[in-house]
């Protein structure tokens, strides 16, 4: 199997980012001014007391012995405690991420499924009333801030009409804005590429050809021009889940949802600097991955990919 | 004359674009008879695939326009024609070669599907069987194993590529091949083994063909009518052997073929036609030949020319329309 | 339509050709308009209010709807709404202009350095951008604030890094696409020492797609810069910046809308400007991208 060995090699290609990724970050935050030690135990706490924490945590060693010893400990699947809470990361980030995964997912979902029909009609229909409503509308969800638009929606939605309940999780409807806000930007992207992607299509030779054969504009649509408009958008996709992972931190702040948002958002305000570290760690991978599930896709989509090569 | 399978008359086409308004076609007239093997030659620019692409109405939309004039094909203007009509058309009874086989097969789909997609569209009543029987046929007529019918284009060299090309447009026996360059984007060696192949296919299908070519050796070699064509028109039309022998030529014509080396020749040097085109954009009155022909007289500036026929062979120029009217 | 012209297209040097497609823009026009707009208004702010107003507080006011005393109302402490509107778009344009500006020059030297020198120092420039890119930009930006803590300065260097790395890509691309043309190797023919070529034939023609992204990050950096505010990370209140007055108004906003409205437009109108300019440029620069 071709592709299998292609995500084998990806799959282990993913380890030495990893590596790089961690230490760039080891490096960053090893910047953190202020005594941890001190912070842990509050003002009242004697110098030997502080020290003695410092030495307890390995603080007081180089910088590279540090991250070795963090890396020995990851690969044990120990990312260590909350500096300022106290809880193991690593269930609590697991507790956690189903949520976060979940919002993404629909997200990029209803974009996908909303943004590609409504490119492609724009492409076919150029310049129609259609596809100025479909320019004019990722002109403003391309830059409508999330959380001015969730904020909007929220108060519309929830608090005045009622329609969708207001905040936290529980039910299927809680999900409906939070995706919808979340794919919003993601919508817009999706829109213009396969629109884009399908009028550069429709102008090539091999479309003209398939006209010349004698196929109908439904039949040049789905048979030829279809698939291949496809196959940029799609790459579109990783990279919009990506992005959609780091703008639920936002989404989740708005709509309260116990993702990993609000970890690393408290996290980032009271400098603890394991979860933040766990947490980017942990989303690398998870980006990584998706992105070699897009590439396993567009494989499907587009024959000259040659996983060999 | 009734029994011409297409003909061409008085066309007239423009390209609009952001800053102008191209004439790609005037006046353009041109009949041909069923089997007939003609040879379209000129310049690049002068309208060649202009004619091919308005023959199948497949003209780029909102930007080439058929302004006047009519395209009757086995005696019935298709310019009237709903676009069901010409669905049944093209690929059936018209079809086409494109000038760079790279480009014109559809890179997501496999050759023996492309190939088989012109049955499946206009022989629905064929099972099958009989479906892939007849592209196995045709990809060993153009001299591809059936074994790699299951490969996508990419997987192909240009010649290839154009060999796949030419048995999409031959598969449904088509009375009328547009062949547009279908050597030029090839490498020299590989564009003889094309030729050679359609010289072979000629024997075997008796369809008509429009060659597209700027190159009058391949003209020679092929066919056995030709048009020169220039600045959207015909300016002069015959039989090969009348083309190149004849003493009365166009005057571009006579420029074409000085233009070709002769090797036997102690001349050192090529002659090629002095100026350039006329730029396309303007709309020319008198003859479009005008400002590069060393025989330009007064009225060639004033006047379009008329086609004037001798024995069959048309040249519209007025050296000769003079001679004729004395 | 044939238009009459001093000179035909045809004639134009291909910068003259940029410059006429982007002035023939009409949404890229509005774009600049609107941007420069921005621009001016909140750079020449104290002369429309003085900065005092912005952390003025006068409970008697507050909650106070648009009127001819408070153009944009005030907010739950009764401090003018336009005045930090205006102070606040300071923030948010000049940080985005400081970073955009910040990582096009590092990208820059990353990138030209990676793809002119190439070899060994282009693989390990490279393998780091690619660990920085395999972060969302977002997360890479909240690391690099709990390792700075809440601060403008901090919040720009933070984004900026978050941003190099693209850049880095951008460039490096463009010099290698470059470096292999032919009229390169006409100049160091020439003799043209590596410098000279760089500035003289590589930036010229490889600026277009890093202009192009260029702009359209800046629409991102500011989204970025304001989405980081509303979170309360970056910029703290009582400075304010657009994203955080959205945030400090929250409560509010239901019953008296202005309070979140306003400032949010303000953040759509200067994103949307940026992008028109970019869309025009990208068009400009490369007219097959443009349908």
């Amino acid at each position: 199997m071709n592709w299998l060995k292609y995500a084998l090699k990806r799959l282990l290609m993913l380890i030495p980012v990893i590596i790089a990724v961690t230490f760039v970050l080891f490096v960053i935050l090893s910047f953190a001014p202020g005594d941890v030690a001190r912070i842990i135990l509050g003002d009242d706490a004697t110098q030997e007391q502080v020290a003695a924490l410092r030495h307890e945590m390995g603080l007081d060693q180089p910088l590279l012995v540090r991250y070795v010893n963090y890396m020995i400990d990851v690969l044990h699947f120990d990312f260590g405690t909350s500096w300022i809470s106290g809880y193991d990361i690593l269930p609590e980030f697991a507790r956690r991420l189903p949520y976060t995964l979940l919002v993404t997912t629909l997200s990029v979902l209803f974009a996908v499924g909303v943004g590609i029909p409504l490119g492609i009609a724009s492409a076919i229909k150029q310049h129609s009333l259609l596809d100025y409503g479909s320019t004019f509308l990722v002109m403003l969800l391309a830059s409508m801030p999330a959380f001015w638009l969730g904020t909007l929606c929220q108060i519309l939605f929830c608090l005045t009409l009622r329609w969708l309940p207001v905040s936290g999780v529980g039910s299927w409807q809680h999900y409906i804005l939070p995706s919808i806000i979340l794919g919003a930007s993601t919508l817009a992207t999706m829109i213009r590429m396969s629109r884009t992607s399908m009028l550069d299509v429709i102008k090539m030779d091999y479309i003209r050809t398939a006209r010349a054969k004698g196929a109908s504009e439904q039949k040049i649509l789905y048979h030829h021009a279809m698939r291949n408009s496809l196959i940029p958008v799609v790459t579109q996709i990783g990279i919009s889940f990506a992005g959609g992972i780091g703008g639920a931190v936002v989404t989740e702040n708005i709509f309260a949802i116990p993702g990993i948002g609000a970890m690393l958002i408290n996290a980032v305000k009271g400098r603890d600097v394991p979860v933040v570290m766990g947490t980017i760690i942990f989303v690398t991978i998870i980006v990584g991955v998706i992105n070699l599930i897009v590439d396993l896709i567009c494989a499907v989509v587009d024959p000259r990919i040659d996983f060999a090569a | 004359m009734e029994n011409n399978l297409l003909e061409v008359e008085k066309l007239n086409v423009e390209y609009i674009t952001d800053d102008a308004i191209v004439y790609a076609l005037n006046d353009f007239s041109l009949n041909v008879k069923p089997g007939e093997k003609m040879g379209l030659v000129g310049e690049t620019g002068a309208g060649k695939t202009t004619l091919a692409l308005s023959i199948l109405r497949l003209l780029p939309q909102k930007v080439g326009k058929i302004v006047s004039g009519s395209i009757k094909y086995a005696g019935e203007n298709i310019l009237e024609k709903p676009e069901s009509y010409m669905l049944s058309l093209r690929g059936r009874r018209i079809s086409m070669i494109f000038q760079d086989p790279m480009t014109s097969l559809n890179p997501v789909k496999t050759v023996g599907d492309q190939v088989l997609e012109v049955l499946d569209l206009h022989f629905p009543q064929l099972s099958k069987e009989e479906k892939n029987k007849k592209v196995d046929d045709m990809f060993q007529m153009v001299g591809i194993p059936c074994s790699r019918k299951n490969e996508y284009p990419h997987q192909f060299s240009g010649g290839m590529k154009q060999r796949i090309v030419i048995a999409m447009a031959l598969i449904a026996e088509p009375e009328l091949l547009l062949a547009d360059e279908p050597t030029t984007a090839l490498d020299v060696t590989i564009q003889a083994q094309i030729l050679d192949l359609m010289k072979e296919l000629k024997q075997k299908f008796n369809s008509a063909v429009i060659l597209i070519t700027h190159d009058l050796g391949v003209v020679a070699e092929f066919c056995d009518s030709v048009a020169v064509v220039y600045g959207g028109r015909v300016v002069e039309l015959g039989k090969v052997e009348d083309i190149f022998l004849r003493d009365r030529k166009h005057p571009y014509t006579s420029g074409l073929i000085n233009c070709i080396p002769d090797l036997s020749s102690t001349t050192p040097r090529l002659h090629p036609i002095p100026g350039r085109m006329i730029d396309p954009r303007v709309k020319v009155e008198g003859c479009c030949f005008a400002n590069r022909c060393p025989h330009c007289m007064d009225i060639c500036k004033r006047k379009t020319p008329e086609m004037i026929y001798e024995n069959g062979h048309g040249i519209a120029c007025h050296l000769f329309s003079e001679q004729e009217g004395k | 339509m044939l238009r009459k012209k001093k000179k035909p297209l045809s004639e134009y040097s291909s910068w003259e050709l940029v410059g006429y497609r982007f002035r023939k823009n009409k949404l890229a026009m509005l774009g600049v308009f609107m941007f420069m707009f921005i621009l001016l208004v909140t750079l020449f702010a104290p002369l429309f209010v003085p900065y005092e107003k912005v952390i003025e507080q006068n409970v008697v006011d507050k909650l106070q709807g648009p009127s001819s005393k408070y153009i944009f109302g005030t907010d739950e402490l009764g401090r003018d709404l336009f005045a930090r509107v205006l102070y606040g778009g300071r923030v948010s344009l000049l940080c985005g202009l400081a970073i955009i500006g910040i990582a096009f020059v590092f990208g820059a030297i990353i990138g030209g350095i990676a793809g002119f020198v190439g070899g060994k120092v282009d693989t390990i420039l490279m393998r780091i951008v690619d660990a920085l890119m395999a972060v969302p930009s977002a997360l890479l930006a909240m690391a690099i604030i709990t390792a700075l803590g809440n601060g403008v300065w901090k919040l720009v260097i933070a984004l900026s890094i978050a941003q190099v790395s693209r850049f880095a890509r951008t460039v490096r691309s463009s010099v290698l696409t470059l470096r292999n043309m032919e009229y390169i190797e006409a100049a160091k023919c020439y003799g043209s020492s590596s410098f000279r070529t760089i500035i003289k034939h590589i930036l010229p023609n490889g600026i277009g797609p890093i202009v192009v992204a260029a702009t359209l990050t800046l629409g991102a950096v500011i989204l970025s810069i304001s989405s980081m505010g509303y979170l309360g990370l970056g910029v703290a209140s009582p400075t304010p910046e657009w994203g955080t007055i959205i945030s400090e108004n929250k409560v509010n906003i239901r019953y008296y809308p202005y309070l979140g409205i306003i400032p949010g437009l303000c953040i759509m109108l200067t994103v949307m400007a940026v992008n028109f300019i970019g869309d025009g440029l990208r068009d400009a620069f490369d007219p097959k991208s443009k349908n």
